[in-house]
C-alpha cells in the first residue's frame, strides 16, 4: 500500500541479526581465553579483520580496487606512533585522531581515485601507496626510518587497565573497537546509501543514468574506508608498541586484498574470515619455513581465483544452498 | 660540467633501453588482449636468475646465454599463456590482477627456493667491463654494450612491427580485435607469439639487468621496476612500441637525473608524476584511446 513503509520494511529486514552472526561473534569474543597463549595473535587477526572490512566496503560493495590501501592503514598506524613517542600518551584520543587524519587522507585522493577506473585507477591507488610509503621511509626525524618507531608508551586505558604483557587488554580493547566498527559499516551497507554502491558497482552507467550523484558518494564511502583502515593502524601500534615501514608498503596493500578475497567480498564477514585463514595459515606455515609462506599464499590465491570466486564464505553459501535443495528434494 | 651532463645522460639512456625491453611486453598484453599481467615483472626476474646460472654454474659464455635465456622464457610463457591464461581474457579485471599477483609470489618464493634470498651477482666477460673512452669520456663498457644491444632489439622489435606481414597482424589485433579476427586473423595464435615474445624480451631484459644493477634478489618480480613498467606502458601508451621506448628513455634520464640532483625525493617524485599523468591523460600521453 504505502511504498515509503514497504521499503522501511524491506531495509528492517536486511539489517536484522542473524543467529549465525551473534554466534560468531560470541565465538570470536570466547575463544582466545580458552588458548590465552595465542592472544597476541587472536588481537593481530582482530586487526587485520578491520582493515579487510575497510577494503572491502571499497572493493566488495562499490567495486573499486586499490592497491594502496595500507596507505592509509599506515598514515594511522604511524600518527598513533608519533603521538604516543611524542608524549601524547591517552590511546582512545590517538586512536580517534589517527583514524580522523587516515579519513583526511582518503577524502583528499577521493577526488582522484573516483575519476579513474580499470587500469588507471589500478596504478594510481599503487602509486599513492608507494607514494606514502616512500614519504615515511624519507621522513626518518619523525618515523625513524627503516628502523621503525620504538619507545611507544601509553598510558592505561580509561585510566584503569594497563596494556600487559599478555595481550588480554590490548585483546579486549581490540575487538571492541573492531565491533564496533563492524556494527557502524553493517548499518551503512544496509542502508540505502550501501544499496546504492552496490548498484554502482553491478552496473555505473544505469546510477549515472537514474540520476545518483554518485561520485560525491564514493568520495564519502572512500573517507569511511580510509579512515577506518587508519583506526585498524593505529590499534596495531598501540597493541605492538611499535611502527616500521612494514605496517605500510605494497605487500601490506597485497595481504588485506588476498585477505578479502579469500574470505569473499561484499559479504560484511568476509574480511574477518579471510584475516582468520590467512593469519593463522601464516603461523601455521612460517613456523616451519617463513620464506616459502609467500609461495603458499600465492598458490591459495590462484586457485581462489580458478575455482572458488566467491570465497570461502560464497563457497559455503553455495554449499548451504546446494544441502538445502537436496534435504527439500528428499522430502518430496 | 658538460662531462657530467653527458654522463647523466648517457646512464640515464642504458637504463631506459633496460626499462623498453623489461617493458615492451607488458603493452602488448595489455594493448592486445587487455590484460592486467602483473607477473610480467617475474618473467624478468626469472631471465636474470637463469642467465646466473647458465653462465655461472654452467660457464656458458654470456653473450651465448643471452639467446638461451630470451628462448627459454618465451617458451615458459608460452605455456603458462597456454594453460592459464587464456582463460581471463573475459574475466574481471579484479581476477586478473589476483590470479598475476599470486603468481608473482609463488615466482618470488620459488626463485628464494631455488637461488636462495641472497643477493646474486654476475660476471660478465672481461672485454665488456671497464671502462671505454667515448668522444673523450670514460664510460662503462657495459652501458655502451646495454645501449647499443638495446638500440639494435628496438630497431629490429619497430621494423618487425612496421614492415613485416606478422608485424601487420599484430597491430590489426591491438586495433581492433573483432575486426581482425573477422579477417581471417587467428588472433589467439598471434597473441601467444606476441606474448612469448614480450616475455622473452623480459627476461634478456632481467639477464641484463644484473649486472647493470648490481646484482639480482627475489622481490625484483615485485619490486618498483613493476611500477616503472606500468609506467613506460600507460605514459607511452598501449601497444605503441616508439611511444614506449620514448618513454623508457625519458624516464630513465629523469632517473639518473633526479637520483645526481635531489636525491632525497628522486625516490617518490617519480610516483607523484605517474599519479599526476594518470590524472591529465588516463589512456596514456601518446595513447589513443
Amino acid at each position: 500500500m504505502d511504498n515509503g513503509r514497504q521499503f522501511a520494511a524491506e531495509f528492517a529486514r536486511r539489517s536484522r541479526w542473524r543467529p549465525a552472526e551473534v554466534a560468531l561473534w560470541v565465538a570470536v569474543a570466547v575463544l582466545p581465553f580458552v588458548f590465552p597463549d595465542r592472544m597476541v595473535l587472536a588481537s593481530q587477526i582482530m586487526i587485520a579483520a578491520l582493515f579487510a572490512l575497510s577494503l572491502d566496503l571499497l572493493l566488495g560493495y562499490a567495486g573499486m580496487i586499490s592497491l594502496g590501501h595500507a596507505a592509509f592503514f599506515g598514515i594511522g598506524a604511524y600518527t598513533a606512533g608519533i603521538l604516543a613517542s611524542h608524549g601524547w600518551s591517552e590511546p582512545i584520543s590517538a586512536l580517534l585522531l589517527s583514524g580522523l587524519l587516515a579519513a583526511l587522507g582518503g577524502y583528499l585522493t577521493g577526488f582522484i581515485v573516483v575519476r579513474l577506473n580499470g587500469v588507471a585507477l589500478l596504478m594510481v591507488t599503487m602509486g599513492l601507496g608507494l607514494l606514502v610509503a616512500e614519504l615515511a621511509n624519507v621522513m626518518q626525524d619523525w618515523t625513524g626510518g627503516s628502523d621503525g618507531l620504538t619507545g611507544i608508551e601509553l598510558r592505561p586505558l580509561l585510566g584503569r587497565f594497563g596494556f600487559d604483557m599478555a595481550g588480554r587488554v590490548g585483546f579486549v580493547y581490540a575487538l571492541i573497537v573492531v565491533f564496533l566498527a563492524f556494527v557502524f559499516v553493517r548499518r551503512l551497507v544496509h542502508s540505502p546509501f550501501g544499496l546504492s554502491l552496490q548498484g554502482f558497482r553491478e552496473n555505473p552507467t544505469r546510477m549515472a543514468q537514474i540520476g545518483a550523484p554518485m561520485a560525491a558518494r564514493l568520495r564519502f564511502v572512500n573517507t569511511i574506508a580510509c579512515g577506518l583502515a587508519g583506526v585498524a593502524g593505529a590499534l596495531l601500534t598501540q597493541t605492538t608498541q611499535f611502527v616500521g615501514l612494514e605496517y605500510i608498503g605494497f605487500d601490506r596493500s597485497a595481504e588485506v586484498l588476498i585477505m578479502v578475497i579469500l574470505g569473499g567480498g561484499g559479504r560484511l564477514y568476509g574480511g574477518l574470515v579471510g584475516a582468520f585463514v590467512f593469519l593463522v595459515g601464516r603461523d601455521v606455515f612460517s613456523a616451519a619455513n617463513p620464506q616459502y609462506w609467500y609461495f603458499w599464499l600465492g598458490l591459495l590465491l590462484v586457485l581462489i581465483v580458478l575455482f572458488l570466486p566467491g570465497g570461502i564464505l560464497g563457497g559455503t553459501t553455495h554449499l548451504a544452498i546446494g544441502l538445502r535443495r537436496l534435504r527439500q528434494g528428499g522430502k518430496a | 660540467m658538460a662531462e657530467q651532463l653527458f654522463l647523466l645522460l648517457f646512464n640515464g639512456l642504458a637504463y631506459g633501453i633496460l626499462l623498453f625491453l623489461m617493458a615492451i611486453g607488458l603493452s602488448v598484453t595489455m594493448g592486445m588482449m587487455n590484460f592486467v599481467n602483473l607477473a610480467h615483472g617475474a618473467f624478468a626476474m626469472l631471465g636474470g636468475y637463469l642467465a646466473i646460472t647458465l653462465c655461472t654454474t654452467l660457464g656458458i659464455p654470456f653473450l651465448l646465454c643471452l639467446p638461451m635465456v630470451f628462448v627459454a622464457v618465451g617458451i615458459l610463457s608460452a605455456g603458462l599463456e597456454a594453460g592459464l591464461y587464456r582463460r581471463f581474457y573475459r574475466s574481471t579485471q579484479l581476477n586478473q590482477v589476483l590470479l598475476t599477483i599470486g603468481l608473482s609470489l609463488m615466482a618470488i618464493a620459488g626463485a628464494t627456493y631455488v637461488w636462495g634470498p641472497q643477493l646474486l651477482t654476475l660476471k660478465v666477460p672481461d672485454f665488456l667491463s671497464g671502462q671505454t673512452r667515448l668522444f673523450g669520456i670514460e664510460v662503462g663498457t657495459y652501458r655502451l654494450f646495454l645501449i647499443l644491444a638495446g638500440a639494435a632489439i628496438a630497431g629490429a622489435l619497430v621494423f618487425g612491427l612496421e614492415r613485416t606481414r606478422f608485424g601487420a597482424m599484430v597491430r590489426a589485433t591491438v586495433d581492433n580485435r573483432r575486426m581482425a579476427q573477422s579477417l581471417g586473423i587467428n588472433v589467439n595464435r598471434v597473441f601467444r607469439l606476441t606474448f612469448a615474445l614480450g616475455s622473452g624480451l623480459a627476461g634478456l631484459g632481467g639477464a641484463l639487468a644484473v649486472n647493470f644493477l648490481g646484482g639480482l634478489l627475489p622481490s625484483f618480480a615485485l619490486g618498483y621496476l613493476l611500477v616503472y613498467f606500468l609506467i613506460v606502458v600507460t605514459v607511452g601508451g598501449l601497444g605503441s612500441t616508439l611511444g614506449a621506448l620514448a618513454a623508457a628513455i625519458l624516464l630513465g634520464i629523469s632517473d639518473a637525473a633526479a637520483k645526481f640532483y635531489a636525491p632525497q625525493i628522486a625516490s617518490f617524485a617519480i610516483y607523484f608524476v605517474m599519479v599526476v599523468l594518470l590524472m591529465w591523460r588516463p589512456q596514456g600521453i601518446l595513447g589513443r584511446r
